[in-house]
């Protein structure tokens, strides 16, 4: 698991992305001062926003570094939380919630619609890097079933057409 | 004390102790793979489930603390199906590969399916395969074994220190790994492998070599370093196969380092295994009595204080005692303590051992070193400062050489060793703090015992300890952390004896003043120029020393004769014979008798039981190791102010430090895998 | 029914402002101070008198968790943290708190927090609510330009601060001791217990870790009264609870409703009818994805709260109401909650880890038609061999609905599967 992310790109310290300090020094100052490691989730959030919706390894040392935590205690959290990629992610990441609530109102024809117009499977990316494809677990709108998630927004009570209106406006953006 | 009920027998445990070890104290044994006492509680494994009256659920006995009025069933259904259940659940996933597994026979899970297990699986799909991870040269691992229950984990991060140890992913695709991979770099490491209650982590040296019920188990002492770890030597056919720790709390605890575990397979290359004499130039193989007789050709031509011998790092206390024996004989009063440029105080016992005890660190509240990397030379007392480093608020300093990385924070004080002047007059943060603490410790080591200034820094720190009242009736401050398992027996046997140092030694071979030199397993810091001198070399590898010498006498390693040694804090303790020494080699006492009796100057002593008996009553009697008695105040010299002087390190890499070392190809890779 | 002048809830369909300006229209922080002077003691009793029971799931009194909190603070600061975490299957009534009244919450944790003598909070919210995390944000943004956060929160001078904490994906980080461990910045895998948060918690400190329901209700029963609150629904079920109402109806939505209202008024009155009327019912999910499901006989006149739905083997749980028409494949459902927590199991203790693997193996073969009729007495074995023995109560959550599918369809797969065998052979 872990040899296989090396490979996905070299380590390459000039491609950090750029931080602002003052918005790490605000993160930070949440938590007791002696407490800094509280912030690794939010800081994880803020480097993956700003990687490109995923998490290089040399970005995850370098929040390890910036919160005086060992390389390893974060890198086990990135492999925990379900919301960290330590793989890269298409620009736009299709989540369908796959859980009972979705899918008894329709969340298969999500999926379809996804297969059948971008022709992608679980887990992959488009060729053109635009778009990827996760099936997830119940995100959390329950009554507004059935629901996608694209990056951060969720996109509600859809069916196979309002599906496929809304790709191809995504689409019509490349 | 808490009293509570285990199957119908009344206990009386300590409070803060567990239901687990209630039922222990009730003599039941409680199946687990996760619990381990050295270790943070994890509750994970869930194998040690037990009965509580008036619970619905069956509860995690290491994990529950005891209380008054429990009461505990350990056999009843409940109790018995949950442990079938949890191990039907840790079967399903691990491959059952016992054939092909070096911990067969010796497997907690083995024991503990067969004893609390079903019997069959009724899982028929396919089992999880893990990939294995590279842990370097010491570990091999085989994960599709792992059963998660983290003692890896959690010893990697706290007795260890080393924290690139993990746990990824989560549900049942959690793996265990190493940061990216990268081999183990920790001087602690194959305590990972004992551990470790499946065949996931292995002794990758070990692998394939024996199953356990083959092996001769012998209890022993280490003598790779001077703290006189507890180990047991396993062996088969005359060939030591392994070393693993034996519980010593005082000591050990349960661990032994890198070097104790896997130095061995030096134990069988370069050996010394016939007497060996030179001819024009050329070491040739020879007799006991060709051997003997060369000596004496030599000895008898000269007067005898140009006779000296050294005293080499694993020499055993018996053949220091024999040889001191025959050097008084002789009539000569040459012999060197050490083979190292050490400068001790004169003075009593207290000046150059470890006087606050192993255990006492676990008391102490302020710590400076000076001139020491502790984590090299003695990983085991180094990992009992960082329990303590855990467990309580302690500071710590040092003045060394460079700023070493010893697993726990502390307070670098530069390697000018006049910071120890701040410290005495209180002119510091930490020297004030040090004078106001409960139990200090100074612990003084090698880059400050060959410093030139080496007496007056001695003087200081007991100068500081005095001030701070750190020599009482329950506490002693003052430390020699030794990094050789002969130095304290010599000092205790020859200290009244002879007062040469190993630096005048060598320069009177230089000038030929001395003529015959008798090296005791001596290979370092021997000077190449010497005038003339014939020497002897008494020892069990062909490393440095024997490449000198005229005559060369096979002796025994430490695995191979019941010997004593003196560890760091006094104390005697004695190995026992695991195999026998290769061809010709001898006994080393024996050696000196034999040749004593060859010389005509025949010491007395027939067999070993009486030359110890004579030894006990002339030295160690008087001064023998008494647990939780700490020895009076050191005595100290004529007391100056320190000149500034940067500490230099000794040069020394951890893996090695003898000849057995030296000789191992596993310390070889260890060497290399640090390099990389 | 519910009437309109009970409701606490008054903008869970966010018709109106969510900002401050519209919270205090609708009474929020209306002279917060009053209730504040109270007192620590009298705040809790209140609570306690009023009946509130923990909306999180469990159903534990509100006020009493509270009491057990420590009496005088040390030198170890006392916490409280608001566990916005909604992950379970079903339930989504956090999420419009959070949208639509969000100052009710921020109010409620003022309250609480002052209650148990705690000057900080935190409020940690599942990571995918990326964008309701950014309302909360700016709701916390605004009390402080108001002054009702701060160091003299809103005047009563109590010294209170609230910090917003996301969550990256993990369901488990809804138990509370996971959650802290989160929250320390650490994998979300719950703690052994004891001890327990009020003793040792975040941080090692006194902790009260709270459903954001309950937080956000507080307030407006210590407006109105506890006896307000303790006349509505009934007794040991009292007040009011947002019904997340999902699945096959033909409106699903989140309704405000009084404890123990019946489940059948509840689906025709707010969610428009089962989808082909009542009589197509075929089960009905009571309280979120870890609560046993209910058959339509049951459903029939069930009364939605703690006591009534834990009669009948189930309960009321986060009131997520998951609702299955005749049309559904009941296994299949199931089976895709048994992968849901395989999925966030998190591999922390031998029977979770390696029992929900194998449980979602044996529903899938079940619920493709490949297992044998005695596979489903193994299965139920396996989901006792699971419950009770791990280290929280993922474990049981995962048990618990296969028992309650093998307890009301038994007969109907058993006739399944073995037609299936019949047509291999």
């Amino acid at each position: 698991m872990t040899k296989n992310l090396l490979k996905k790109k070299p380590l390459n310290k000039d491609i950090l992305v750029k931080l602002d300090k003052n918005e790490i020094e605000e993160i930070i100052s949440k938590y007791p001062s002696n407490r800094k490691s509280s912030a690794v989730l939010p800081l994880l959030h803020l480097v993956q926003k700003k990687a490109g919706g995923w998490l290089p390894v040399h970005e995850m040392e370098r929040v390890a570094n910036i919160l005086e935590m060992s390389y390893m205690r974060v890198f086990e959290i990135a492999s925990f939380y379900t919301m960290f990629n330590i793989q890269p992610v298409g620009k736009y990441l299709l989540q369908v919630c796959k859980t009972t609530p979705c899918w008894l109102r329709g969340a298969d024809d999500i999926q379809k619609c996804i297969k059948d117009n971008l022709d992608l499977d679980n887990g992959k990316t488009s060729k053109d890097g635009i778009f990827t494809l996760m099936e997830v677990e119940c995100l959390g709108a329950c009554v507004n079933a059935p629901i996608l998630q694209i990056n951060d927004d969720y996109y509600e009570d859809l069916d196979y057409k309002s599906t496929k209106d809304l790709l191809d406006k995504l689409k019509k953006k490349h | 004390m808490i009293k509570l009920v285990v199957d119908n027998l009344n206990v009386e445990v300590p409070e803060g102790s567990t239901v687990l070890q209630a039922c222990e104290e009730a003599g039941i044994e409680i199946p687990r793979f996760c619990y381990h006492e050295k270790l943070s509680v994890a509750g994970n494994c869930r194998m040690c489930l037990v009965e509580l009256e008036n619970s619905p659920k069956p509860i995690a006995s290491c994990a529950m603390p005891a209380s008054s009025g429990m009461v505990i069933k350990t056999n009843s259904s409940m109790v018995k199906d949950a442990r079938k259940g949890v191990m039907e659940f840790l079967l399903i996933n691990h491959p059952l590969d016992c054939p092909i597994c070096d911990q067969g026979g010796e497997c907690d899970l083995q024991d503990q399916a067969m004893f609390f297990g079903k019997g069959s699986s009724r899982y028929n799909d396919a089992k999880r395969a893990v990939s294995d991870k590279n842990m370097g040269p010491l570990i091999k691992t085989t994960m599709t074994r792992c059963i998660h229950c983290t003692r890896c984990v959690r010893f990697a991060n706290e007795v260890a220190g080393v924290e690139n140890f993990g746990a990824v992913g989560r549900g049942e695709n959690v793996e265990i790994t190493t940061y990216l991979e990268k081999a183990v770099v920790s001087e602690l490491s194959g305590n990972l492998v004992d551990l470790c209650p499946v065949g996931a982590l292995t002794s990758k040296p070990y692998s394939f070599l024996a199953r356990p019920w083959e092996l001769t188990k012998t209890e022993t002492i280490d003598v790779m370093d001077a703290v006189g770890c507890n180990i047991r030597v396993d062996s088969r056919d005359g060939k030591v196969l392994r070393v693993l720790p034996r519980i010593n709390e005082d000591i050990n605890e349960e661990w032994i380092s890198d070097k104790s575990r896997y130095a061995i397979d030096g134990l069988s290359k370069q050996r010394l295994d016939v007497p060996y004499v030179k001819v024009k130039n050329k070491l040739l193989p020879s007799s006991w009595n060709d051997a003997f007789k060369n000596i004496n050709a030599k000895l008898s031509n000269i007067s005898s204080n140009q006779v000296a011998a050294i005293i080499g790092d694993q020499a055993d206390t018996e053949s220091i005692f024999a040889l001191k024996k025959l050097f008084e004989k002789i009539d000569s009063k040459k012999i060197a303590i050490n083979q190292h440029n050490y400068n001790f105080l004169k003075g009593n016992r207290s000046n150059y051992i470890f006087n606050s005890h192993i255990n006492g660190i676990e008391k102490c509240d302020s710590i400076l070193f000076v001139g020491i990397n502790p984590r090299l030379t003695a990983p085991i007392i180094n990992a009992r400062i960082r329990k303590n480093y855990l467990n309580r608020d302690i500071q710590i300093a040092s003045i060394s050489s460079e700023k070493f990385d010893l697993t726990y924070d502390y307070n670098f004080l530069g390697n000018n060793i006049d910071v120890l002047n701040d410290i005495h007059d209180q002119k510091n943060e930490f020297g004030k703090s040090f004078n106001k603490s409960n139990f200090p410790m100074i612990i003084i080591g090698d880059e400050a015992l060959k410093d030139s200034q080496s007496r007056n820094i001695q003087s200081i720190c007991i100068e500081i300890l005095t001030k701070a009242n750190a020599f009482r009736k329950d506490w002693n401050g003052f430390n020699i952390m030794h990094n050789s398992s002969s130095i304290v027996g010599s000092y205790d046997l020859l200290n009244n004896y002879s007062s040469i140092s190993h630096f005048e030694i060598n320069n009177q071979c230089k000038t030929g003043e001395i003529k015959f030199l008798f090296l005791l397993g001596v290979d370092e810091n021997l000077y190449k120029d010497y005038k003339d001198t014939f020497i002897v070399y008494q020892g069990h590898h062909g490393d440095a020393g024997a490449q000198r010498a005229n005559v060369i006498l096979p002796g025994s390693a430490y695995t191979e004769k019941s010997a004593s040694f003196i560890n760091l804090e006094g104390r005697l303790q004695t190995t026992e014979r695991a195999v026998f020494p290769p061809g010709d080699a001898k006994e080393d006492w024996a050696i000196i008798r034999a040749m004593s009796e060859f010389l005509g100057k025949k010491i007395k002593y027939d067999s070993l039981n009486e030359l110890r008996d004579q030894m006990n009553k002339e030295v160690f009697e008087k001064i023998m190791f008494r647990e939780g008695s700490f020895n009076k105040k050191p005595l100290k010299g004529k007391f100056e102010k320190l000149n500034s002087s940067h500490l230099i390190g000794s040069g020394r890499n951890q893996y090695m430090t003898c000849p057995i070392s030296r000789s191992s190809n596993t310390m070889a890779e260890c060497l290399k895998n640090q390099e990389r | 029914m519910l009437k309109e002048k009970d409701k606490i809830f008054t903008n869970i369909y966010g018709f109106k402002e969510n900002n401050i300006s519209g919270a205090i229209k609708r009474g929020d922080w209306n002279n917060t101070k009053k209730i504040i002077s109270l007192g620590h003691e009298t705040i809790i009793e209140k609570i306690k008198s009023s009946g509130l029971r923990g909306r999180g799931g469990a159903g534990f009194s509100t006020g009493l968790k509270w009491s057990f909190m420590p009496k005088i603070v040390t030198d170890r600061p006392h916490y409280l943290v608001v566990n916005a975490d909604e992950s379970e299957p079903g339930t989504c009534k956090d999420r419009d708190i959070i949208r639509n009244e969000p100052h009710k919450l921020l109010e409620g944790c003022l309250i609480a927090g002052f209650a148990m003598q705690a000057h900080s909070c935190y409020i940690y919210i599942r990571g995918e609510f990326a964008n309701e995390a950014k309302i909360l944000q700016r709701a916390i943004d605004e009390a402080y330009d108001k002054n009702l956060l701060g160091n003299n929160a809103a005047k009563t001078g109590w010294k209170f601060n609230i910090y917003l904490h996301r969550g990256a994906g993990a369901y488990i980080c809804g138990e509370e001791t996971a959650l802290l461990e989160s929250l320390e910045g650490k994998k979300g895998q719950p703690r052994l217990k004891p001890p327990f948060p009020a003793g040792v918690g975040l941080y090692g400190c006194p902790t009260t870790v709270n459903n954001v329901e309950s937080i956000a209700v507080v307030p407006t029963i210590l407006r109105r009264g506890e006896n307000w609150f303790n006349s509505l629904g009934k007794q040991n079920n009292t007040g009011t609870k947002l019904f997340c109402i999902s699945g096959h109806v033909n409106n699903p939505c989140n309704v405000e409703e009084v404890m123990g209202i019946s489940l059948r008024e509840l689906i025709d009155k707010h969610a428009g009818g089962v989808k082909g009327g009542w009589n197509n019912l075929k089960a009905v999910i009571p309280g979120g994805s870890s609560t046993p499901l209910l058959p339509k006989a049951i459903c029939d006149n069930i009364e939605m709260d703690f006591d009534s739905l834990k009669a009948v083997g189930t309960g009321l749980g986060t009131a997520g109401v998951i609702v299955m028409d005749q049309t559904t494949d009941i296994v299949e459902s199931i089976t895709r909650l048994s992968h849901f927590y395989k999925h966030e199991s998190c591999g922390q203790c031998t029977p979770c880890r390696e029992g929900t693997g194998w449980m979602w193996r044996m529903m899938k073969k079940i619920s493709s038609g490949q297992a044998k009729i005695k596979d489903i007495d193994h299965l139920l074995e396996l989901t006792k061999q699971v419950e009770g023995h791990t280290i929280c109560a993922l474990g049981d959550a995962a048990a618990w609905p296969i028992q309650g599918l093998f307890k009301h369809f038994r007969k109907d797969i058993e006739i399944k599967l073995s037609k299936n065998k019949i047509a291999a052979e």
